[in-house]
């Protein structure tokens, strides 16, 4: 229906901004990452593997990969079982509040990263406002210092920020769900747990992979919150990345972090589109 | 219709969805709360109620510089975003062509990637192409980005709009421009400006990508930054509140927007 | 699969079957007594049931009663309540007043998944993440039937359906027509004591619609059990069931056998929403009922009076005439052919227009002659309208 000149005016200048600027950086983080950085901090474009070599010989680079895996499934894990049911109530019980409370929902994910995660600073620090609410009450006589600059901050900060997430996916599903699956299942005998278990669940699955994957990914690629709240302990992979693109100067190394982790991220994104594929019902 | 009748609500929901709404909302409020605090960011309970921090706020000139550099980057994000977000969202319509769900996937990947992956290799580009930083590089930065959010906007909109209503303009003389001008368009108008706002709230608060792609002059999420790297004042909650009170009232609206899009056409 | 022993026990408690009740006649009916002690309890008695949604009475004093083994459509436009009825009895809806009983059981205060009914949904609600076979195993494994049994029930179901070659194909790639088998399998093989159907060859094509008609009504007399069939397909109703209640705007309009119904109507609204009829609008007096230049003798008393008069019953006229044939002349302004029969519009000088219903025949034209007999115009009520 449409014509060749619309065809082509729609077209072509998005394939041309995107290649332009999709494409070509992605191709150079590839590049530099054969390249290699000498001793007077110039980059020197002769191609090697040592860069990659590195990654796997040096302890600390694979050390810290596994440890931001370890933030990252534990930040989906939370996300998840915070989500779920609050997408599920939204879905089957809210009734007519359904609309504000999606709101409600949705407005924390739009709102500047930075604020939340400096939230959490003012929080959760020595002085912050849970430890002297504490001290207040009487619970504690001292700070606990676990709560700032620590693995367990830059997990429950991510969680907070990956949640709604988290739960936009999973609950488009359940809403895609017809109410009279639920009927027919009540009708035939089950009751209402059986029916999420046997009914409800699977069908959701797809939503529930999506935003597992949102989470896992963006948490795993995250560093404004370790360098707010992670401490020492808390430095995750993308955290070494911003230093060799920073202070310690070696874009070649850094982009091939960088590479494996687009890599990585792809690869999980295609494993959990197939996931979806095989597992939706449409 | 939700839930069924006849049977007993399962009485835990409700209050886990209250606690994660707690937990959703309970450092924001904290954060609103204390910037009245007169004895600054800690400390429990709060106490001398003050709007010192917001005069402080008030006078802080680097502060609104940085607002101001923040309203440009978003106004021409914006304009780069739809201008290529809107064709973007009809070819994958109404377009065939080879490498389709390739193209797909990238105009889409920027909004799963981490920040710093986009941000980097756009880093890249400007260091080979010899561009300095500039508040230009993080205009492209974030054009580039938040056109994922247009696309995804205006395609959703696209396969609510009636394709009779293009085939009757065609069928009554119009050629495709002035189909795409008079029916087209007017249909897409909220999906449009709610995708509008929706990438010029992304914009004002983006700071991964930006982190990488920033020159002399800093927009206001950096401005904030570099002052947390230099310790905590309460003047920080100040701007935190204004930005969500902002943030706010720009989500809702869009929200509007969009489920009013629905009923407007289904109408 | 029933034996046949319990196939005849159930037939031989239909009793009521052919009984008419008129909405004053319900009003008034209280449960019925057990006189006799081979006259077994209704299955199912709905007494009083209301319904709204806020200020939308959709279902005013309902009372209606299910025979074992019996046939019964709930037959009603859109809006008259005839699906809300319906998941009242299936429990997905609970009533503003009034009560239900299965037997002599209180259903109202179980939950769907505590009753003996089940449902065939209108757009089938299969399960598109289960097989053909694993749908209709999902209430037996939820009955925690032994493994056998339940390979040996869902094998039955499936023959009695036909659909025996797709247990392991998914609903989405079956077509509707066998989609709606298999939700009919699913809910019959659970052997509820009643089967409830809510429009369930509404999304059929017509050729279809008219084969599974007759499939349903075989399917119920071999297996037995009380089917509740709600349409708004007024010629379903008459094809398929052993009674019919007519429900409009929430209240029953009338409850009887197909032919009753029809022979019968008791108000106007029956008489035209089942068939078409003429509506003859005239005054009684003396015994004798006038409408236009046309007049019988009728048992009515004085005072305006309604006939509803079925275009069939209207003929030519012939040489023989009696006592209570009502004979007039009018021209033919419209003739409409329907295949084996044509519907004439045949206006008379005095300005009453009928409709005829006679065999076709190609040349007619001009005046004719016709005749109807007195006790073709049967009396109708005016339907009451209900109060807001």
């Amino acid at each position: 229906m449409f014509s060749r000149a619309y065809r082509t005016a729609i077209t072509v200048p998005p394939l041309l901004w995107v290649a332009l600027f999709l494409v070509v950086p992605y191709g150079l983080l590839f590049c530099y990452s054969f390249w290699s950085v000498s001793p007077s901090q110039v980059i020197v474009h002769s191609w090697t593997l040592d860069n990659y070599r590195q990654l796997f010989r040096v302890n600390v680079y694979l050390q810290t990969l596994f440890r931001s895996m370890w933030i990252a499934a534990r930040v989906m894990s939370f996300s998840l079982l915070l989500g779920y049911p609050l997408a599920y109530y939204l879905s089957f019980y809210a009734g007519k509040r359904k609309d504000l409370l999606y709101q409600l929902v949705i407005i924390p994910l739009w709102v500047s990263y930075l604020v939340r995660a400096y939230a959490w600073k003012t929080i959760l620090g020595s002085d912050g406002v849970l430890n002297t609410l504490l001290q207040y009450v009487h619970l504690t006589k001292h700070p606990l210092e676990f709560l700032l600059y620590s693995p367990f901050a830059v997990v429950l900060t991510l969680t907070h920020i990956y949640t709604p997430f988290a739960f936009l996916p999973i609950y488009a599903s359940l809403e895609h769900i017809p109410r009279n699956l639920v009927e027919a299942s009540h009708d035939l005998g089950a009751s209402p747990f059986q029916t999420f278990w046997r009914v409800v669940f699977p069908l959701s699955v797809p939503g529930v992979l999506a935003g597992a994957t949102f989470a896992f990914v963006l948490s795993l690629g995250d560093f404004l919150a370790p360098l707010l709240l992670g401490g020492p302990s808390g430095i995750m992979i993308s955290n070494i990345v911003v230093s060799l693109f920073g202070a310690a100067y070696n874009w070649p190394l850094g982009a091939a972090i960088s590479f494996c982790m687009l890599a990585l991220v792809l690869a999980l994104l295609f494993l959990s589109e197939s996931l979806e594929k095989k597992w939706s019902f449409r | 219709m939700t839930g069924t009748r006849n049977v007993p609500v399962s009485r835990w929901l409700p209050w886990h969805a209250m606690i994660v709404f707690g937990f959703l909302y309970l450092p924001i409020v904290t954060l609103i709360v204390y910037s009245f605090n007169g004895s600054g960011v800690g400390g429990f309970p709060p106490r001398d109620l003050t709007l010192n921090w917001y005069r402080l706020l008030a006078a802080d000139e680097a502060i609104w510089t940085s607002v101001l550099n923040s309203l440009l980057v978003a106004l021409v994000a914006m304009a780069i975003s739809l201008g290529f977000g809107i064709p973007a969202a009809l070819a994958l319509d109404r377009a065939n062509f080879p490498g389709k769900a390739l193209f797909r996937r990238l105009v889409l990947l920027p909004l799963i990637l981490p920040g710093i992956i986009t941000g980097l290799s756009l880093l890249m580009l400007f260091r080979v192409g010899d561009i300095k930083l500039s508040l230009l590089t993080i205009v492209l930065g974030h054009g580039t980005a938040l056109i994922s959010v247009a696309t995804t906007e205006v395609f959703a909109g696209l396969q609510k709009l009636d394709r009779a209503q293009e085939e009757a303009s065609l069928d009554l003389g119009a050629n495709y421009w002035q189909t795409f001008w008079h029916v087209t368009l007017p249909n897409l108008r909220l999906s449009i400006i709610g995708a509008a706002l929706l990438i010029f709230t992304l914009s004002m608060d983006e700071i991964a990508v930006s982190f990488f792609l920033i020159g002399r002059d800093n927009t206001l999420p950096l401005e904030i930054w570099g002052r947390l790297r230099r310790g905590i004042t309460p003047e920080i909650n100040a701007i935190s509140t204004i930005i969500f009170i902002f943030s706010l009232v720009a989500i809702v609206t869009w929200y509007r927007l969009r489920t009013k899009t629905e009923t407007e056409l289904v109408l | 699969m029933p034996s046949d022993s319990v196939a005849e026990r159930h037939r031989d408690n239909r009793q009521d079957a052919g009984a008419t009740w008129t909405r004053k006649q319900l009003a008034t009916q209280s449960e019925p007594a057990i006189t006799d002690s081979t006259q077994a309890l209704p299955l199912l008695t709905v007494r009083n049931i209301a319904k709204s949604f806020g200020k939308n009475h959709v279902l005013r004093d309902i009372s209606l009663q299910v025979a074992e083994g019996e046939f019964l459509t709930i037959l009603g436009e859109s809006g008259s309540g005839k699906t809300t009825l319906l998941r009242i009895i299936a429990g997905f809806e609970s009533a503003s007043s009034g009560e239900i009983l299965m037997g002599s059981e209180h259903l109202d205060n179980l939950p769907p998944y505590r009753r003996r009914v089940n449902t065939v949904f209108q757009h089938y609600a299969l399960f598109p993440h289960l097989t053909v076979a694993e749908n209709i195993s999902y209430g037996l494994k939820i009955a925690r039937l032994p493994k056998q049994e339940v390979a040996t029930r869902v094998e039955q179901a499936l023959e009695m359906v036909k659909m025996t070659p797709y247990a392991g194909s998914k609903p989405s790639k079956i077509s509707g027509g066998q989609q709606q088998r298999i939700a009919l399998a699913r809910a019959l093989v659970n052997r509820p004591r009643l089967l409830l159907l809510d429009e369930p060859l509404s999304a059929l094509d017509a050729n279809l619609r008219r084969q599974m008609q007759v499939e349903l009504k075989s399917l119920q007399r071999e297996v037995g059990i009380s089917f509740v069939f709600v349409t708004h397909d007024q010629e379903e109703a008459m094809v398929m069931s052993d009674r019919i209640a007519l429900l409009r705007k929430g209240e029953l309009e009338q409850v009887a056998s197909p032919r009753e119904i029809y022979g019968r109507p008791a108000t106007a609204y029956t008489a035209q929403f089942i068939g078409h009829t003429n509506l003859l609008r005239g005054e009684v007096k003396d015994g004798v009922a006038r409408c236009h230049s046309l007049s019988w003798r009728t048992g009515l008393r004085d005072g305006p009076g309604l006939f509803s008069l079925r275009p069939e019953n209207v003929r030519l006229a012939e040489n023989t005439r009696t006592g209570t044939t009502v004979r007039f002349r009018g021209k033919i302004v419209r003739q409409a052919f329907h295949g084996a029969t044509e519907l004439l519009q045949v206006e008379c000088p005095d300005g009453l227009v009928l409709s005829i219903r006679t065999a076709s025949r190609e040349d007619r034209n001009g005046d004719v002659d016709l005749e109807f007999s007195a006790a073709d115009a049967v009396p109708v009520r005016e339907s009451e309208v209900p109060q807001p």
